[in-house]
């Protein structure tokens, strides 16, 4: 009845958004027909409501590790992001931290604070620079708040959070720890991160669940103040009507990618290696920008030499291949990637990026007709481009001839 | 591939390469990330142009040349100021980035030309060559502007709405509710904002000078602020008391920060010389029409080679001094057909 995947579509973009999966469409149905009562009220009808919506926060809570009064749902992963540090701030004053390949959910509104906001750097794969984080909360007497994601959504490098939470917990024991765990609900068992940190984020949209439901895990009670306020629901977390249906498809997509996770990791990866050691076998000049062993299964992350990665989408999209390069600005353009810059790849690297991502519906077709068309898309973009450094060039041979 | 600007031009300009049978995609660039008069990246005029082509049902992208924007037309407005010189940003953007970078790009993918929606016509001639004609519409003429094409590229390019009246081009978009139809027609440069103008902008970007201002003896009569924002030509704004005689600026010397003004009489100038000379088709000499601005009238004149890329522009009457940097544009004496054009010296 609801058909979830378009076949015709090799859809390599499953950090941008995930299919929807089947039981979770089918779960929200009832709440988007005859299931409409508030939650918030006081009748019969509103209870049933309430219940779905307590009973997807059990759910999340026992795939999360955490108490169910620790789930907070949100409207999106930017609110949930945006509640920690913005939240932190209004509570108790004093500087947030992050380092510079974090999300724009999160770098934005850290840079956003201005004197109160610190940026750290990061290593060659994107994780953060943990002397210079130390260095930093020693330097700094008044953190409230360090958040640095678990997964990173261009690359895909994996930060070990138990690591980060040991520096953070020793140079500044005030400061709450917040993690963007948005691209993790797939790759990794998210109750290993929960100990570790005061505040987490999810987004249901990347793992199954619909758009317009984020989640902030708030470990140990209120740590910050609410972003949105009115009707007191999320026990005066989040106000704001639930979004009933959301919520319970949220609740099933996450538990169903939970049981399903050590499965399609191990199904997932070595597509992955296939993926990326069939492009750099069709063509010259592919880089892998992370080694798979430090990033996640689904991460695919490549800088291509000797071509535009925006002139690539549009030869990928008319083949019908999704993929991406770095985040879009509000227009819709590609802006150069941070998360590369962070990482210190050259601007002329980066300007051939391809971020593929694998996901739930990804099979060994959609990687071999990948590698397909982005060999003979790359070709031709290649064959005809004059004006574009050739293969193997980097910036630094550009224009400094003898 | 269509440029779409989010403006009505470019909108109906996609409308009639649709219902001439041609495949379109449209194609929004983005070039300028600081503030704008639509907001940040100017992304109101991307959703308006995306929604256009989502009426049309055509494909709609959006490039980010903002790189090459800032190298070939931000960065050369500045330092031109800087200099004491005006430049026309909007004719670098043409020359540079749009009938360069976005036609390259174009080329790239398979394009067979680019199509934008300036007010000007490409005649094919019986010989394969091309000649870049006036606008229809008088009025809304922007054949100044790409003065610059060469057959190469006129032979890959389109002005769909070259031929018509911007009255009937409204009627035709607002008769299928294209929301652009209203939209009122861009005026400035696309960077600077109306709010804060071009002296807020380059006072973000350059040191400002106070100036000098003398008459043409050396007497000292007042002073400006700012010398970069003088420009030859210009009467008011130099710092001088209301109520005598009318006086322009002659000339502008950036080294010593003085602006000498002087009478209108003093203004006019029986020649100039221009640099930087394209043609549309070949170098032509002899007695043609002169335009020095995106709406000035064209004048006669007889021009001459002056050395490589280079002419001398001989006024049939004296014309007021053209500010360096200024675009000249050489039309046929009918005033109908562009036939180079060059940057004043």
């Amino acid at each position: 009845m609801w058909r979830v995947t378009e076949p015709a579509i090799t859809y390599l973009d499953h950090a941008a958004s995930t299919p929807m999966r089947a039981e979770a469409v089918e779960a929200m149905m009832p709440y988007l027909s005859e299931l409409y009562a508030n939650p918030s009220g006081s009748h019969r009808f509103a209870r049933r409501a309430r219940q779905a919506v307590d009973e997807a926060r059990d759910t999340v809570a026992r795939v999360v590790g955490c108490h169910p009064n620790e789930v907070v749902f949100t409207g999106c992963g930017t609110e949930s992001d945006n509640m920690a540090i913005t939240g932190a701030i209004a509570r108790r004053g004093g500087i947030a931290v992050c380092p510079a390949v974090e999300h724009h959910a999160v770098l934005h509104v850290v840079e956003h604070q201005g004197d109160q906001g610190r940026v750290i750097g990061v290593d060659a794969f994107g994780r953060v620079d943990l002397d210079e984080l130390a260095a930093t909360l020693d330097a700094t007497p008044d953190v409230a708040i360090v958040s640095v994601m678990a997964v990173n959504n261009e690359v895909g490098t994996i930060t070990d959070i138990a690591e980060v939470a040991r520096v953070v917990r020793r140079h500044a024991p005030d400061a709450l720890l917040h993690t963007d765990a948005v691209q993790s609900a797939c790759w990794l068992d998210l109750s290993d991160i929960t100990p570790h940190i005061d505040l987490l984020s999810l987004s249901a949209h990347k793992f199954g669940g619909p758009k317009g439901v984020g989640v902030l895990v708030e470990r140990g009670g209120p740590k910050v103040d609410p972003l949105i306020i009115g009707g007191g629901q999320e026990r005066e977390r989040r106000s704001g009507t639930h979004n009933t249906a959301g919520i319970v498809a949220a609740a099933v997509a996450l538990e169903l990618t939970d049981r399903e996770r050590v499965d399609e990791n191990a199904r997932l990866s070595p597509l992955r290696d296939e993926l990326v050691a069939g492009l750099q076998h069709r063509l010259d000049g592919v880089t892998e920008t992370v080694p798979g062993e430090y990033k996640v299964a689904g991460s695919a992350h490549v800088c291509i030499a000797g071509i535009e990665s925006e002139a690539l989408l549009f030869l990928l999209d008319e083949a019908d291949v999704c993929a991406s390069a770095a985040s879009a600005c509000a227009s819709g353009a590609m802006e150069p990637s941070h998360v590369l810059a962070g990482m210190g790849v050259d601007r002329s690297t980066a300007l051939g990026a391809l971020r593929l991502t694998l996901g739930r519906t990804t099979t060994a077709v959609d990687v071999e007709r990948a590698v397909d068309v982005i060999g003979s898309s790359v070709d031709q973009l290649r064959r005809h481009s004059t004006s574009i450094a050739p293969v193997g060039a980097t910036a630094d041979a550009i224009g400094s001839a003898p | 591939m269509c440029a779409m600007s989010g403006g009505v031009d470019s909108s109906v300009a996609a409308l009639l390469l649709q219902q001439a049978g041609h495949e379109v995609v449209g194609v929004t660039m983005k070039l300028w990330g600081g503030d704008s008069d639509t907001g940040c990246c100017s992304v109101s005029d991307v959703d308006d142009a995306r929604r256009v082509a989502q009426q049309l049902g055509i494909d709609h992208l959006v490039f980010n040349f903002g790189d090459d924007f800032d190298e070939h037309v931000v960065a050369p407005y500045i330092d031109a100021h800087a200099r004491g010189v005006t430049p026309n940003p909007c004719i670098e953007c043409n020359r540079s980035v749009k009938f360069a970078r976005l036609a390259e790009r174009a080329d790239l993918l398979g394009f067979d030309a680019v199509a934008t929606g300036h007010h000007a016509n490409i005649v094919p001639g019986v010989d394969g060559r091309f000649t870049i004609e006036r606008g229809s519409d008088a009025a809304k003429d922007q054949s100044y502007v790409v003065h610059m094409l060469d057959q190469t590229q006129l032979a890959r390019t389109m002005f769909p709405v070259g031929g018509m009246q911007k009255t009937d081009l409204r009627a035709l978009a607002a008769s299928i509710d294209l929301r652009t139809a209203a939209k009122p027609d861009s005026q400035d440069v696309c960077f600077i904002t109306s709010t804060g103008g071009r002296t807020a902008f380059l006072g973000d970007r350059i040191p400002f000078r106070p100036g000098t201002v003398v008459d043409a003896d050396g007497t000292r009569l007042g002073e400006v602020e700012s010398v970069e924002l003088v420009t030859v030509g210009q009467r008011k704004g130099i710092g001088l008391p209301g109520g005598g005689p009318k006086r322009y600026v002659l000339d502008v010397d950036m080294a010593s920060a003085t602006v000498t003004v002087g009478s209108d009489a003093d203004l006019l100038r029986d020649e100039l010389i221009v640099d930087q000379m394209s043609w549309v088709d070949g170098p032509v000499d002899g007695a043609v029409l002169v335009q020095c601005s995106a709406h000035g009238r064209a004048l006669p004149a007889t021009i001459a080679a002056a050395g490589d890329a280079s002419i001398l522009v001989r006024w049939d009457e004296p014309q007021r001094r053209i500010a360096p940097g200024q675009s000249v544009v050489a039309y046929d004496p009918t005033n109908t057909r562009v036939l180079g054009g060059g940057i004043c010296c």
